[in-house]
């Protein structure tokens, strides 16, 4: 126990906090990319000077980048003390975006900033930014069909793109030559560093106010309490081993699925070993998993469970990852990476959730339709005269869960972002759609069944098109959860020339040529039931048939209810389906 | 109906309804008085608070010449869900637009959560028609698909009415013709166009926004109604005025066509209230602070001008996309629970005991530490003046807890966990205010901290800290800050029209011809309010960005436009006050065109808040007594005043606590606090007035 009171202690922690939200609004208010400053696919944190472990990071950064910042800093730190990038030196700021050195995909641009106090660093203030385009095969960066990572794009080691305050125009200059719609990336790049320097300037007059000893040990103390809280809710997990697994379609190259198997073990010291044992070997195209972002997934699952526990190495202390060595969740250069963040992260959750509800039934939902759902077109608009890439992301079906239904049409479990509005989309690209609904039917069926997927229906107005597409759980429905159903599979249909063809890979294809006329319909996953279907109160499936989710005939074959004519439960028929099912 | 065009010699009534209490303030300029009075709120009928509020005061209903009233009718109806059944017309494939959302989830960690649509599926249907993006026809309307959709609504019993039609912010052709048939079938007045409220894309806020507006619009009805009914009884027969949360007010008999609007009305008017409040005393840039029992509101104001928003989110999934004060809710409020995590450490809400069971010591059956008790047990409010209290409880009892639950657990004693309490909620607060004010490229020191609400006064000295804000101006009636708003508020009409052009490939007629079409809708709007205003004042703005970027910035302009060339400056110069950064080589765009037609009202004086003949000549003579309250870890004899006896230029050192019916201020150790002419405290905190800068 340091001597810090408690008291100090909690106005540290929150000023902390306050510190990185302030960076995260920053980056998200001054950015140009969409993406980052409509879907907030960024995040900044403190990181220690030490190893580079997360003393803090934003509450609104992206999920899947929980503790994956504190991977790359580690890195850099190692770089400095090996000789192997130029040592720092104050208002340095440090590009890096490897994904074998505790990254994510290439898109994800990490910067990394030496704080200094009294001419020694103090800690690091890191950020990291999904960039729009970094080079390589495709715009955008999600090629279903790379085999090797220099197919995704330009791939940076840490080196310093801001010597002393100043930006260096050599680096700069070879990256905005290797990249599409470069002359945006300096609006991003200055508000990437923007965050950078308010966190600096933040946290320089939290140091003042405090006193540096006092804050570093508070951090070191909060740090220690941080894993006692995380231990004191895994305390309520029974000791024992917990198995979930995930499937994920197949790489985009060969058709074939991926498994990842999960075991989880509780162990009596209230910590949780995760082992990927039997999880099948590195794969061919793109679905392969880092490290770093294998272990971030583990932890924004965990942090899905547990959500009132603050961000900081500490909350990771008694998460135990074994190493997957030799399968796709640790895959070493140059295997193909692009869907790691999207999709495998996704699917590693999704293993963890099915571990988990086992344990902590009240605490965990079953299966979220856990796909980013990338679909990306890239034509020319003869009409406006100019090229462009146009990427729609879906949501999906949330899973049933003791306390209610599985939410409709949320976002990746990694993600928070907002959808483009279809006004927007068809404002933008020679683009026309023709149906946006919900996908009825497509939640599982549970005691608490899943919430419903989306139906989308896009037309090429004018000029020729690719359609690419980066999806996942077509093959495999989201997993139910303790007796409910799995939600209903993702599918894609493309009418092109008036003939419907559907990728080989389901959810995966790359370069599908379109005309004008040409339609793409989405149909995406709906979440998985929780609890057995036949425990759902009548009256609930009665409201599901009358506001059109499901069909009287679902009624009775999910769930066993009868609805007469006049929509009134037939409670003598409903008794006997009942009894007849159940038996 | 009566116009009015001036009431200056008149008596004027403002009065809000808030979650707990509804406040009167009546000013009577034929005899100079002022009266003010507190009421509960009767939720049932708020109408019934206000009528009481009323008899009351004195007044007689027939005596006053005009009344204005801030109304939370709309925004507890939404809350609640306790709304009309409205059905909804669409563009066929797009009836699930308002169900689907944008793909969002209530919280970021936690994959919990529901969302339930103000229109249930079965009463959303679809009929062919489809405009594109360009504003071109590609399925013309069908007007008898039109009628038979119409028709199976009204026998569903369906009592208000949205058309919501996919580009209609682009060409309303389809929905103004669908208007046009339906109000031959539709049995009332309650049909609401999407494009009417706002002409902006985005398809699920607009159609939202539609929803909102029918979900309320029959309940507003009946409720003025049957206000004007009672207060006609009374013998008022004129037309009253209702706040909107643009900070304007428009006549009962009008509003609620435009229901959506009177979302935030409470809010809103105490923003406008500090603006004028403070604008008389020579302070035009302002942070206000409202700290109530349940929640925060935090505004900020810049050269007497609330900032505008038109994208409030209510609640999850819930945006109401109508020009309104951007008033940023906090969730802390003196209900905020305070407890001890697994961690060891002391945590202040988000956790809320609300008024029901609310703080322990109003004794509602509240047996959980929160921020109201925390400040009772170090002597900052005397527990025999708190107003909401049922049954009186032992301030041991509260010690009590304080100990058990918090003290025991972090090695302190009750009073220090107390003040801790205060330490760790003053700074979450003072966070999420600086988010909203300071975060956003302003300069504290440029800025004063506005204080009202019953417990605003009592945490802003140290919320000033905490921001680096120099000053703090606590008004003569805090707890009533809203009413006044009510009093102060010009009639107001807003517009916006989406234009979304690069300004280089803008013809300044283009906007020009809006601006003027927006002008025109305005002063006609004016020309149908009961009140004839004393002058018509205009404001006007665009809302731009950087091609390429997605937030707005809302640059004011002064008139129409002769060059692009000065809106593009413009523009920069606002881009770089906020971030500090400038992008010459970026081109940018303009988005939208706002115009503010407002109709100023007749001023009113306000030096009279506080009776002048009811203050005491020395200020030993506003000493109610002396008391030990607890500062920075120690207790303090400390001066307790009557606030409404204070000479009207005091000055005073703290430590000092002023208390008043409806608000008691803490004057913190070395802060010097002074009084003005108008009737305001002005505190000068030391601790940032001392920093150099």
């Amino acid at each position: 126990m340091s001597g810090i009171d408690p008291i100090t202690l909690s106005v540290i922690q929150a000023s902390l906090q306050q510190v990185c939200d302030e960076m995260d609004t920053t980056f998200s208010r001054a950015a140009f990319s969409p993406i980052i400053a409509e879907a907030d696919d960024r995040s900044d944190g403190i990181y220690s000077a030490e190893d580079g472990s997360l003393i803090a990071q934003g509450l609104k950064g992206l999920p899947v980048f929980v503790g994956t910042m504190q991977a790359s800093t580690r890195t850099i730190i190692e770089f400095i003390r090996e000789g192997r990038c130029l040592p720092p030196e104050e208002g340095d700021i440090y590009i890096v975006n490897d994904p074998y050195l505790g990254g994510t995909h290439l898109m994800d641009v990490r910067f990394a900033m030496p704080f200094y106090r009294n001419g020694r660093i103090f800690c690091w203030l890191s950020n990291i930014g999904h960039w729009p385009d970094i080079g390589g095969a495709v715009p955008g960066g999600f090629s279903a069909s790379a085999i090797s990572v220099e197919q995704e794009g330009l791939r940076l080691p840490p080196v310093k793109l801001f010597k002393r305050g100043v930006m260096d125009k050599e680096i700069f200059s070879i990256i905005t030559s290797n990249i599409r719609v470069a002359d945006q990336r300096i609006g991003d790049i200055r508000a990437q560093t923007a965050a950078l320097e308010v966190g600096k300037e933040r946290l320089a007059a939290l140091l003042d106010r405090y006193g540096d000893q006092t804050v570093l040990e508070a951090i070191a103390e909060l740090r220690a309490r941080s894993a006692e809280q995380m231990r004191s809710a895994i305390s309520r997990i029974a000791e024992g081993t917990y198995r979930g697994k995930a499937f994920i379609d197949s790489d985009g190259v060969v058709n074939e699925p991926l498994t990842i198997a999960l075991s989880v073990t509780k162990t009596s010291d209230n910590r949780l070993i995760f082992d990927f044992e039997g999880s099948s070997p590195p794969c061919k195209g793109p679905m392969n998993s880092v490290l770093a972002t294998t272990h971030s997934s583990v932890y924004l699952a965990v942090r899905h469970i547990f959500p009132e526990i603050p961000l900081s190495a500490g909350a990771f202390d008694p998460l135990v990852i074994k190493r997957p060595a030799g399968t796709f969740l640790d895959a070493q250069y140059p295997r193909p990476v692009s869907g790691c963040a999207a999709e495998v992260s996704q699917r590693i959750a999704e293993a963890v959730f099915a571990a988990l509800v086992q344990a902590l039934p009240e605490d965990v939902t079953a299966a979220p339709a856990g796909s980013s759902g990338n679909f990306a077109l890239g034509g020319h608009d003869p009409e406006r005269g100019r090229d462009y890439v146009m990427y729609q992301i879906s949501g999906g079906g949330y899973g049933g869960n003791a306390r209610e239904d599985g939410l409709t049409n949320g976002c990746s479990t990694i993600g928070i972002s907002k959808s483009p509005p279809v006004e927007i989309t068809e404002q933008v690209f020679p683009v026309h759609f023709l149906e946006y609904s919900l996908r009825e039917g497509s939640g599982g069926a549970g005691r608490q069944r899943g919430g419903f997927g989306l139906i989308y229906e896009i037309e090429l107005l004018r000029g020729e098109a690719m359609a690419s597409f980066v999806m996942d759980h077509g093959r495999f429905g989201p997993q139910g959860a303790l007796g409910g159903a799995d939600g209903k599979p993702g599918e894609i249909i493309v009418t092109r020339g008036g003939l419907a063809h559907r990728p080989a890979h389901i959810t995966k294809e790359q370069d599908i040529p379109l005309s004008a006329g040409d339609r793409v319909r989405v149909e995406t996953p709906g979440g998985g039931g929780y609890g057995h279907a036949l425990e759902r109160d009548p009256q609930a499936v009665l409201r599901d048939v009358l506001l059109g989710y499901y069909t009287r005939e679902e009624a009775e074959t999910l769930f066993a209810v009868a609805i007469s004519d006049a929509s009134e439960i037939d409670e003598e028929r409903t008794a006997s389906l009942r009894e007849v099912k159940a038996a | 109906m009566t116009g009015l065009a001036d009431h200056s010699h008149g008596i004027v009534a403002g009065i809000d309804v808030g979650g707990t209490f509804t406040d009167l303030i009546v000013l009577d300029m034929k005899r100079g008085a002022v009266k003010i009075g507190k009421v509960p709120t009767t939720p049932e009928d708020q109408s019934q608070a206000v009528l009481d509020a009323l008899s009351g005061s004195g007044y007689r209903p027939s005596e006053i010449d005009l009344i204005v009233h801030g109304t939370t009718t709309t925004t507890n109806a939404l809350l609640e869900r306790r709304i009309a059944k409205v059905g909804m017309i669409t563009t066929r494939g797009f009836r699930d637009v308002i169900e689907l959302g944008r793909r969002t989830r209530p919280n970021p960690y936690g994959l919990f959560g529901t969302f339930i649509p103000l229109i249930p599926r079965n009463l959303r249907l679809e009929v062919d028609e489809r405009i594109e993006a360009s504003g071109r026809i590609r399925t013309p309307l069908d007007e008898e698909g039109l009628r038979a959709a119409a028709r199976t609504l009204i026998e569903a019993g369906c009592e208000a009415l949205v058309i919501h039609f996919i580009h209609a912010y682009r060409n309303p052709v389809h929905e103004d013709r669908a208007e046009e048939v339906l109000r031959e079938i539709w049995p009332n007045t309650f049909i609401t166009t999407g494009h009417a409220l706002l002409s902006e894309a985005r398809e699920f806020e607009r159609g939202v926004t539609a929803a909102v507006n029918a979900a309320v619009q029959p309940i507003l009805q009946r409720y003025v109604e049957r206000m004007g009914g009672e207060l006609r009884r009374g013998g008022y027969a004129r037309d009253f005025l209702i706040m909107n949360g643009n900070g304007g007010t428009t006549s009962s008999s009008l509003v609620a066509r435009e229901a959506a609007k009177t979302v935030m009305s409470g809010p809103a008017s105490g923003v406008i209230a500090a603006a004028r409040t403070a604008g008389r005393a020579g302070y035009t840039n302002l942070i206000t602070y409202d700290m109530g029992g349940t929640s925060t509101d935090a505004a900020l104001i810049r050269g007497s001008r609330p900032l505008i928003s038109n994208e409030l989110e209510l609640e999850y999934g819930m945006p109401i996309h109508v020009p309104m004060v951007e008033v940023h809710t906090i969730g802390a409020g003196g209900g905020s629970l305070a407890k001890v995590n697994s961690a060891g450490l002391l945590e202040v809400g988000p956790q809320s005991a609300g008024s029901m069971p609310g703080p322990i010591c109003y004794g509602r059956g509240g047996d959980q530490p929160t921020i109201t008790d925390a400040n009772l047990l170090l002597g900052r409010l005397d527990p025999a003046r708190l107003l909401s209290v049922d049954e009186e409880v032992p301030l041991a009892t509260v010690e009590e807890v304080f100990r058990a639950n918090l003290g025991d657990r972090l090695g302190l004693s009750a009073v220090e966990a107390a003040g801790a309490v205060l330490k760790i909620a003053n700074l979450k607060m003072a966070g999420a205010i600086r988010m909203v004010s300071v975060a956003k490229g302003n300069n504290p020191r440029d800025f004063v901290l506005y204080a009202f609400g019953g417990a605003g006064p009592l945490h802003a000295a140290a919320i000033a800290r905490e921001l680096g804000v120099p000053r703090v101006m606590v008004p003569p009636r805090p707890g009533i800050t809203n009413a006044l708003g009510c009093i102060v508020a010009d009639l107001q009409q807003d517009y916006v029209n989406t234009v979304n052009t690069a300004v280089r490939d803008i013809d300044p007629d283009q906007l020009n011809g809006i601006i003027k079409m927006q002008v025109a809708a305005g002063l006609d709007a004016l020309g149908e309010e009961s009140i004839t205003p004393v002058k018509i004042r205009i404001e006007h703005s665009l809302d731009m960005q950087f091609v390429g970027q997605t937030h707005l910035i809302r640059v004011p302009i002064s008139g129409l436009v002769s060059k692009m060339d000065d809106i593009q400056a413009l523009f920069e110069e606002a881009y770089y006050s906020r971030f500090r950064v400038r992008l010459p080589e970026v081109r940018a765009n303009v988005v939208n065109v706002n115009t503010s037609v407002i109709g100023v009202r007749q001023e009113v004086p306000l030096d009279d808040l506080i009776p002048r003949e009811g203050r005491a000549p020395t200020l030993d003579k506003a000493l109610r007594e002396r008391r030990q309250v607890w500062f920075d870890g120690k207790w303090l004899e400390t001066p307790v005043y009557d606030r409404e006896r204070l000479p009207l230029h005091a000055q005073i050192v703290g430590p000092a606590i002023l208390e008043q019916f409806d608000a008691t201020t803490v004057i913190l150790p070395g802060d010097i606090a002074e009084g003005d002419a108008l009737g305001n405290i002005m505190i000068t905190i030391k601790s940032v007035a001392d920093e150099r800068h």
